[in-house]
């Protein structure tokens, strides 16, 4: 499979699995998918026969709550069989709404956001002086770039020359409740990251030529690199896409549902199947007058301190 | 619970102004009540609950009540240095408000689990620590936690749970509640305390074994620091056993609080301990399913105090 039909699959069993779970995030995963599809299609070098292979790169999922997303990707290359994508969040699975170690592949168990930079630095460390070649990936959420453990981290992995670490954020512009500009500024985010020592590249992370390229290029130093992946929150189905209330809401039976297939649809790659609904659904629900849809669900929406005034 | 809890917080803050409200980029839906109403008194301090701690004591140094705001474990476990040495022991009046304590979140994963948290919180010194049983406690809480001087925090569930008090008379943080009395005639007899809102399969446990001929003289903790040493001292000197239930790891929590209150009275009390065993819950499930993995539904709870007093 190609990273673009891969990031496709990552797409539609997000649908089906927050649908049938009535889990949340889906906007998260939709943004994560193109990045997750390019590592598991091209980059990293994981084998399903042998998932703890001492030599295998490593990956941390480090935005947990995006976890559907690399459940699809292990299911997708192997490491367990697709059906099981079905079973998230139900009782008795295995596949908890945020990424769990007892899933074969995943090196680490996320969910707190904040903390996956710094596994992955020990990682990578340890991979210098154990001197393994195996490379380290990790991604991270912009929003989670508030937290001040990615900063500590940041600030080893350049000191120390992790050139084997790679972190990507996922860029999607916005957090839990709004934009990440109207919550804490992240300021120039490019510069912050050279300001700590890192190789930079920026690049639209919902596109595959973009991605390929920001993951081939090499720097003549030993730093650490970190991608910033412009993505949409929500990208690949139009009325998720920065509307902060499919951070929360899965996709419910009716035109929810429906019309998410049928977009997902309308950007489907040649050579992938839709193991859900092949063609789509033929006699969609239509949108109800009224519908919650293309509305600012925002926290400045409604939210309009003036004590600076 | 949640949501009574934004109310009763809304009216106080309309009185108070110097009340606010700092979260760590959580309660979509939940806090937008409180944001449209007061919106001077909001803050998000975004996805830094070290951050949001360490401010909240600040603005507290300086004159304000501050309420931080999350879920599981981040508005404790993820800033505990900063709860103790900016809060705690400069007397800083910063609220925690932590919402989905125990196994709110438990489908979420190991992450959203939040069963060592009064252990940990309970063990710093000056924090008291508040985990109503119903919608009716967590409102009396809220008032009750403003007129505490100092840290306090305040474990909730989630949405939803049942009333199981219409209305509380002369609510007190460090009095437990007494919710039913054993029947004279009961040959068998019992204590039964709870903390935060297991107080439900607690109460309903209680129920099933008064209908099994065993009394039950329950109560709801909805303090757990500072404990209410009164009414475990007199039911241990009625008793010969008292059950403690909580949705939490049955080491270092409200089991180990009363424990400790028996063995400085010298009392001869065998104490049943009704909780999780001291290992991370591996299993995914609903908040239902993983009580029922650890004996802690109402019936389990019920089957389990009959076995140890027949
Ligand atoms: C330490 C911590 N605080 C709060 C949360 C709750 N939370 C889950 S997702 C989220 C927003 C994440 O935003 P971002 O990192 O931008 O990821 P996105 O969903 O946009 O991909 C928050 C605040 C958490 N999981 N961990
Ligand atoms: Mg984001």
């Amino acid at each position: 499979m190609t990273g673009e039909q891969l990031a496709w699959k990552i797409r539609r069993h997000g649908v089906e699995m927050t649908h049938l779970s009535g889990g949340s995030h889906l906007a998260s995963i939709l943004s994560v998918a193109d990045i997750m599809g390019k590592l598991y299609a091209d980059v990293l070098r994981v084998d399903p026969k042998n998932p703890k292979d001492e030599n295998r790169d490593r990956f941390i999922l480090s935005k947990g709550h995006a976890g559907a997303s690399v459940y699809a990707a292990l299911a997708e290359s192997g490491f367990f069989p697709v059906e099981e994508l079905k079973t998230h969040y139900q009782n008795a699975s295995r596949l908890s709404g945020h990424v769990s170690h007892h899933v074969p592949g995943v090196d680490l168990s996320t969910g707190s956001l904040g903390h996956g930079l710094p596994v992955a630095t020990g990682m990578a460390y340890a991979g210098l002086k154990n001197h393994k070649d195996y490379k380290v990936y990790v991604v991270l959420g912009d929003g989670e770039c508030d937290e001040g453990s990615v900063w500590e981290a940041a600030m080893f992995a350049a000191h120390n020359d992790l050139k084997n670490l790679t972190a990507i954020v996922d860029h999607n512009m916005m957090q839990s409740m709004d934009f990440c500009e109207k919550t804490v500024a992240l300021g120039n985010f490019e510069k912050k990251w050279e300001a700590f020592g890192w190789n930079v590249v920026s690049i639209n992370g919902n596109d595959h030529a973009e991605l390929d390229m920001a993951f081939n290029k090499q720097f003549d130093n030993e730093k650490p690199k970190v991608i910033i992946a412009n993505t949409k929150k929500g990208y690949g189905i139009p009325f998720m896409e920065f509307d902060i209330l499919w951070h929360y809401r899965f996709p419910h039976d009716g035109w929810e549902y429906d019309l998410a297939v049928n977009e997902l649809h309308k950007i489907k790659p040649a050579g992938v199947e839709d193991p859900y609904t092949p063609n789509g659904i033929e006699n969609p629900a239509p949108v109800p007058p009224g519908a919650d849809i293309y509305n600012d669900h925002t926290t400045s929406a409604t939210w309009h301190p003036n004590w600076k005034n | 619970m949640r949501d009574t809890v934004i109310k009763t917080l809304i009216e106080e803050a309309k009185a108070n102004k110097d009340i606010e409200l700092i979260t760590g980029d959580l309660g979509f839906g939940v806090l937008k009540p409180f944001y449209e109403q007061l919106p001077n008194q909001f803050t998000n301090a975004g996805i830094a609950e070290q951050s949001m701690t360490g401010i909240a004591a600040g603005m507290a140094l300086s004159g304000k009540t501050v309420f931080t705001y999350s879920i599981g474990n981040f508005p404790t476990l993820r800033c505990v240095e900063q709860i103790r040495n900016d809060c705690a022991y400069m007397k800083a009046n910063v609220k925690i408000i932590c919402v989905g304590g125990g196994f709110v979140y438990g489908s979420l994963g190991m992450s959203h689990q939040a069963t060592d948290d009064i252990a940990i919180i309970r063990a710093l010194p000056g924090v008291t620590v508040v985990c109503p049983g119903d919608p009716t406690e967590a409102a009396e809480a809220v008032t009750g936690i403003i007129n505490t001087p100092g840290t306090v925090y305040l474990r909730l569930g989630r949405g939803g749970e049942k009333k199981i008090h219409e209305k509380i008379e002369n609510f007190q943080i460090g009095k437990a509640l007494k919710i039913r009395e054993p029947k004279a005639e009961a040959g068998k007899k019992v204590a039964i305390f709870s903390t935060g809102a297991i107080l439900e399969e607690a109460t309903t446990a209680a129920q099933m074994l008064e209908e099994a001929g065993i009394g039950v003289e329950q109560y709801s903790f909805h303090t757990v620091k500072p404990i209410d040493r009164d009414v475990i001292a007199a039911c241990a000197a009625k008793y010969d056993y008292i059950v403690t239930v909580e949705e939490h790891n049955i080491l270092g929590g409200f089991a180990s609080a009363v424990s400790e209150v028996i063995t400085d009275l010298g009392e001869k009390v065998k104490l049943i301990k009704i909780g999780i065993p001291d290992e991370y819950c591996t299993a995914v499930g609903n908040q239902n399913y993983l009580r029922g993995l650890y004996g802690m539904q109402a019936a389990q709870i019920a089957a389990r105090v009959k076995e140890e007093v027949k």
